[in-house]
């Protein structure tokens, strides 16, 4: 029986929209898992005393050196192997969330340090403490600066959600991989995985530049 | 469960590990250095006057920067060849990042492009040069210059890239990692070489980078 | 004997605004002529006609009797190829107001580019050339000195031994002094003057009105887009015959 592209598409369209909802919770998790520890990360790089500033850098400066595949392959053997048994899901997000924190962790750091320090001295000048200059003067100015760079991350993160196909993780590219093995149609196939994400990659782009946008103080 | 760190079993296997560095190190060569000519004719596109010029080089750049690498690097080599494009792996790899870092490279690029005074081409222009004369001379030059450090940044994550040569059996470092990994349940002590040897060579890599940019700084 | 410039019913737009509305201009060799008026009057427009960095609808422009940019065959008005325009650039000189030094090369470098590019000199000449012209603006011993290195009146100078260098028949300077510290503006006048007493023609566009008083043959007063009045200088500044002129003159400083 010889079905055409589309017919193969529409008899294996539950499997792919499951390995779709996986790849988008892969990227959700390791977005705001990485994103919170990354503010973390960020606030000791501006903030800490000496040695935890240093333990930071170290952290972020190897993560960072590290390909993300490397990060991945590794959470997988290693967790498993040291006994704490997440499989292969928990493993790839933990890696990417790890990855993404580095990132923003950088990139909140970035924006702090280039408020200028005269932020900092106006508001005590008038009188504010640190919680509340942090809340009105400098959190702000940082959010938006660090914004753009934010959504850039992100959608960075939708990519690499991909790489967990390498470990097993039944996301949309190995459920892809997988119909291929079964109809023989490669071009058609990663053509359609490659557009899904590119759809959802310019989604976001998009939807960074509207945000950017909506906050951007007039000027 | 106790795990006791023993490396030797590694180290009798780090020269497999260098020499897959070696070739990650080469793919990432051959690919960036065909990535920023593409990158280079690329940005002009992308600011040209001429919308025969800028659609298409837009649509690459927005096509290429929202894929995922993974799926261009499985897509060159499995479904390609249904098209009549055999490559080998290292092949369809070096070609596919090299295309893959054209576009990031050609932002770069562009950004470099558009931050040049107009002045500077005018003043070209003044003293009878040709536009490719022009371009050549001053701009190309100013570009390289101005744009080095997103450059460096940019080369050091398209190296980083090269470990997805993994994902088709390409023997680079993170192959051979992996490998060494199954072959001798050294899970830890392998991925830490690993990525001692990675984040080595990045440092090593952005070292050289700002080397460059201080040789190349014109006095001021 | 061909003037050295012969502008006639000269147009320009940009998009639906027409800054030149029918600007006509004769030069003979060895004339310097002052361009004054307001800031949109279209004074740096028209400069940037003659040496085509701006496009012109209308109208013509010779150089010894070369038409510049366009030439009209069988009726039609058709824009020269590229190749021509550049190889017309090189029959003027221009000085900008942003100087527009190339910032990765030296003095010398700068200067000996076109040399070597377009005039297709050796290195060796071009060096000798570049070296003569550097004196001439007073700045030998900062042949290689970088632009970042150097004053604002230093790199408009090197800027115009850049210009000259190429030998032109005709000088054109925009506002180059527009953008210098005042205790600077000098060093470059008198560079002007030099060039203007060797016999340079020049077409000068300025704010300077004493500089213009005493370095020109003739002084332009242009007014939106038009020629508003031309004459002598002592004329025009001492005598204005039309009022737009006189308002003018009475806002800038001149006494």
């Amino acid at each position: 029986m010889d079905f055409s592209f589309l017919d193969q598409l529409w008899l294996a369209r539950i499997p792919l929209l499951k390995g779709l909802g996986v790849s988008v919770s892969i990227s959700l998790l390791s977005i705001v898992v990485g994103t919170v520890l990354g503010v973390f990360v960020g606030l000791a790089l501006v903030y800490g005393f000496r040695p935890v500033k240093w333990i930071v850098r170290g952290y972020t400066d190897f993560i960072r050196g590290t390909p993300v595949l490397v990060l991945v392959l590794a959470s997988y053997y290693v967790l498993s192997t040291i006994g704490i048994d997440l499989g292969p899901f928990q493993a790839g997000v933990l890696a990417l969330a790890v990855f993404c924190s580095s990132h923003v962790g950088e990139l909140v750091r970035g924006a702090l340090q280039s408020i200028p320090k005269g932020q900092t001295e106006a508001a005590k000048a008038i009188g504010l403490t640190f919680a509340q200059t942090f809340t009105y003067v400098l959190g702000p100015q940082a959010l938006r600066q660090a914004l753009p760079a934010w959504v850039n991350t992100a959608a960075e993160m939708v990519k690499a959600s991909t790489l967990l196909s390498i470990i097993g993780v039944s996301e949309l590219l190995l459920r892809t991989q997988e119909l291929i093995s079964r109809t023989f149609m490669s071009l058609e196939f990663y053509f359609f995985a490659g557009f899904l994400y590119f759809v959802i990659n310019y989604g976001i782009e998009r939807f960074g530049r509207y945000v950017e946008r909506k906050t951007a103080v007039p000027s | 469960m106790t795990y006791s760190l023993n490396f030797a079993a590694v180290w009798r296997s780090f020269d497999l590990l260098l020499e897959g560095l070696a070739l990650s190190l080469g793919l990432a060569f051959v690919a960036i250095l065909a990535g920023c000519v593409i990158g280079l004719i690329t940005a002009f596109g992308l600011i040209s006057r001429r919308a025969l010029l800028r659609k298409p080089a837009g649509l690459y750049v927005t096509v290429i920067r929202n894929t995922p690498i993974l799926v261009l690097v499985l897509f060159s080599y499995f479904a390609l060849p249904e098209l009549g494009v055999r490559l080998g792996k290292i092949e369809s790899f070096v070609a596919t990042l090299a295309i893959y870092s054209g576009a990031y490279l050609a932002e770069v690029f562009r950004g470099g492009l558009i931050a040049i005074p107009p002045g500077q081409r005018e003043a070209g222009l003044a003293i009878g040069l040709t536009e490719m004369q022009i371009r050549t001379s001053i701009i190309i030059p100013l570009v390289l210059r101005s744009v080095l450090p997103s450059l460096g940044s940019t080369m050091i994550s398209l190296f980083k890239d090269t470990s997805l040569a993994a994902a088709i059996a390409v023997p680079e470092l993170t192959f051979e990692a992996r490998k060494i990994n199954v072959e001798t349940f050294r899970v830890i002590e392998t991925w830490i070489v690993a990525s001692c040897l990675y984040v080595a060579t990045c440092s090593l890599l952005a070292a050289l980078m700002r080397a460059a940019e201080r040789r190349l700084a014109v006095p001021r | 004997m061909t003037n050295l410039l012969e502008i006639r019913d000269l147009h320009k737009r940009y998009g639906t605004v027409e800054v030149l509305k029918g600007v006509d201009c004769s030069m003979r060799q060895g004339e310097v002529i002052s361009i004054i008026g307001s800031s949109g009057s279209g004074k740096t427009t028209m400069l940037r006609c003659i040496n085509m960095l701006e496009e012109f609808q209308g109208g013509t422009i010779a150089i010894d009797g070369q038409e510049i940019g366009y030439e009209t065959a069988g009726g039609a008005r058709r824009r020269k190829p590229e190749r021509e325009i550049a190889r017309q650039r090189a029959l003027t000189g221009m000085a900008f107001q942003q100087f527009n030094l190339f910032p990765h090369m030296t003095a010398a470098a700068n200067v000996m580019l076109g040399l070597v590019k377009v005039k297709k000199m050796s290195r060796d000449e071009a060096r000798v050339l570049a070296e003569k012209w550097l004196d001439r603006v007073g700045l030998l011993s900062r042949k290689d000195h970088y632009p970042g290195q150097l004053s604002g009146g230093q790199q408009q100078r090197v800027a115009i031994a850049r210009a000259i260098a190429m030998n032109p028949k005709l000088m054109l300077f925009d506002e180059v002094t527009s953008a210098l510290d005042p205790e600077l503006v000098n060093e470059v006048l008198q560079v002007i003057k030099g060039l203007a007493e060797d016999g340079m023609s020049m077409l000068i566009v300025t704010h300077e009105m004493r500089f213009a008083y005493e370095v020109s043959s003739r002084v332009i007063f242009m007014n939106q887009g038009r020629i508003g009045e031309e004459g002598h200088p002592r004329e025009m500044f001492l005598k204005p015959r039309t009022e737009r002129l006189a308002e003018f003159l009475k806002t800038s400083t001149f006494n």
